[in-house]
């Protein structure tokens, strides 16, 4: 193991789900003590921190979590980037060692999102007695409804029909069979908010919300945290064999932003800035997509899924629809996709799920995850996208490989 | 006749409703807000250009949970206007996948959204299927 590169050390996420009696900084607690106990260091040993959380943002969750759990005076950073903000945390961590500032870092993403309705739509515009332009768009009324939909089922919706478009095969009926995988898969996973089994029909047959996406095709809004503590490798080294067993390496960590497409203010572009993070990941890890023994990606909806399948070149350009139908993203398939039950079924609390998809292949990395293992996994990809718009890659790769 | 205000900047409704576009003088990028700068090439320099009012069908979806105040279902649709996407309702035409097709051919219409108080109408934009 080289000097400098990054592994993670300890991990660990809460369940999913709904956590009345647990505030922001219960859950994110629970998240950062289980991945200290799991990496056998404490907080004395953490040298930074890395801290996410989107809708409590101005708050300071970093040191909240400090002022219950541990005050060193180490430096903080609170981080705040869409659905990506969990693993842009990590990244904090991960650079701050990179950069030699550090030798163990700390990284933690929280949410509660229960009861908190549909996300995006933009601005309200103020209602006076005379119509008056406002914003950026000199609107006289909300717009939200007049000109389009900026809600993200809306939005989502719109990205898988625009996959149809494009290359044909991607139906409602497609969509929903992806939904039934993930809800499949969530059956074998304890932590995961939704664990029930559900047929085609139950899934095309639940209320549409935003066509082609029914309420299961949809990313549940839930509570949850998620933490980990990473640990440069000269520092590994010194650490005890159990702790270098279960390290997890991080082959890749990549941050985009969305570069300019046409058209992209008008329906955003999840596509080019998905496909250049992981172009970056596979080059930086040297891996092949073929090499990849699991994936955990973004599917806020289960439109989100079948485009990112070519996004992160699991399959050729323009194949998602004939990769799928292959059964290659089940579990037992040639690239299982989402055994964790995506965010479909396990729940996405936003700011968590960057470093929870980083748990769930950790957890099969390590030979840990039970009765939903993916036998013999070496490498492993998670994936998070938000919008508008930042998207992480980390490609992990188990101590022996 | 009484004023009229269209419902966002880029509708312009003389001397016949038509939406328009800001063109980035270098690039040729295309936006409807008001700009900073171009974010394509960074240039500053930008100027109108008028869209063509028939389009097709690029993608859609029909928002049935509309949330607060928004009257649904409604089909939210990207309609291709000669090579520039522009984000509108599809209206005239049964929210249903099986009336909607991807590629379509589609028309520019303008709808009332009331009279304030002064007596000015504000004007609103959507697209209808081709005759």
């Amino acid at each position: 193991m080289s000097d400098d590169d990054v592994w993670i050390l300890g991990i660990h996420m809460t369940k999913f789900g709904k956590h009345l009696d647990k505030d922001l900084v219960d859950l994110a607690s629970e998240s950062v003590l289980g991945a200290l106990a799991d990496g056998g260091v404490s907080m004395a040993d953490i040298e930074v921190i890395g801290a996410g959380n989107l809708l409590e943002a101005p708050n300071g969750i970093g040191q909240q979590l400090q002022h219950q759990i541990g005050q060193t005076g180490v430096p903080v950073y609170n981080v705040v980037n869409a659905c990506a903000t969990g693993a842009t945390a990590l990244r904090v961590a991960y650079l701050a060692i990179k950069a030699g500032e550090a030798n163990v870092g700390l990284a933690f993403g929280v949410e509660k999102l229960s009861g908190v309705g549909m996300l995006g739509g933009g601005a309200p515009v103020e209602a006076g007695s005379e119509w008056q332009p406002q914003g950026r768009f000199g609107a006289v009324v909300g717009l939200e409804g007049q000109t389009g939909t900026g809600t993200m089922p809306g939005v989502f919706g719109q990205i898988g029909l625009d996959y149809d478009h494009r290359y044909g095969g991607a139906t409602f009926e497609l969509f929903a069979r992806i939904s039934e995988k993930n809800h499949a898969h969530s059956t074998l996973n304890p932590l995961a908010a939704h664990q029930k089994r559900m047929s085609l029909e139950q899934i095309m047959g639940d209320p549409m919300v935003a066509y082609p996406n029914t309420r299961p095709m949809c990313s549940a809004n839930v509570d949850g945290a998620s933490a980990a503590v990473v640990v440069r490798g000269e520092k590994l080294r010194t650490l005890s064999l159990e702790q270098r067993r279960r390290a997890v390496k991080i082959s890749a960590s990549v941050l985009t932003s969305d570069p300019w497409q046409d058209s992209c203010h008008v329906l955003p572009d999840v596509n080019t800035i998905t496909r250049l993070a992981a172009r970056m990941a596979y080059e930086n890890a040297g891996v092949d997509p073929s090499d990849l023994d699991l994936v955990e990606l973004h599917d806020c909806f289960a439109t989100a899924e079948l485009v990112h399948y070519d996004n992160l070149m699991l399959c050729p350009e323009g194949g998602a629809v004939d990769f799928f139908n292959s059964g290659a993203t089940w579990r037992d398939g040639s690239t299982p996709v989402n055994v964790s039950g995506g965010l479909e079924s396990k729940g996405h609390p936003i700011a968590a799920t960057g470093i929870a998809n980083i748990w769930e292949i950790a957890t099969h990395l390590r030979g840990e995850a039970g009765p939903r293992q993916i036998e013999g996994a070496k490498v492993g990809m998670t994936h998070v996208f938000g919008l508008v718009s930042s998207c992480a890659v980390h490609i992990l790769e188990r101590a022996s490989a | 006749m009484a004023q009229q205000v269209p419902i966002v900047s880029y509708l312009r409704l003389d001397p016949a409703p038509h939406l328009s576009a800001s063109e980035c003088t270098s690039c040729g990028a295309r936006y409807f807000d008001r700009r900073n700068a171009c974010a394509s090439c960074f240039g500053s320099d930008f100027k109108h250009v008028e869209l063509p009012t028939d389009g097709t069908l690029r993608t859609y979806t029909i928002v049935t949970a509309g949330g607060t105040g928004i009257i649904a279902p409604f089909v939210s649709a990207i309609v291709d206007c000669g090579g520039t996407s522009v984000r509108g309702n599809v209206v005239n035409i049964e929210p249903t996948s099986e009336a909607l097709r991807l590629g379509m051919s589609l028309t520019l219409t303008t709808y009332s959204l009331g009279r304030d108080s002064a007596g000015t109408e504000a004007v609103g934009y959507a697209f209808e299927p081709a005759t």
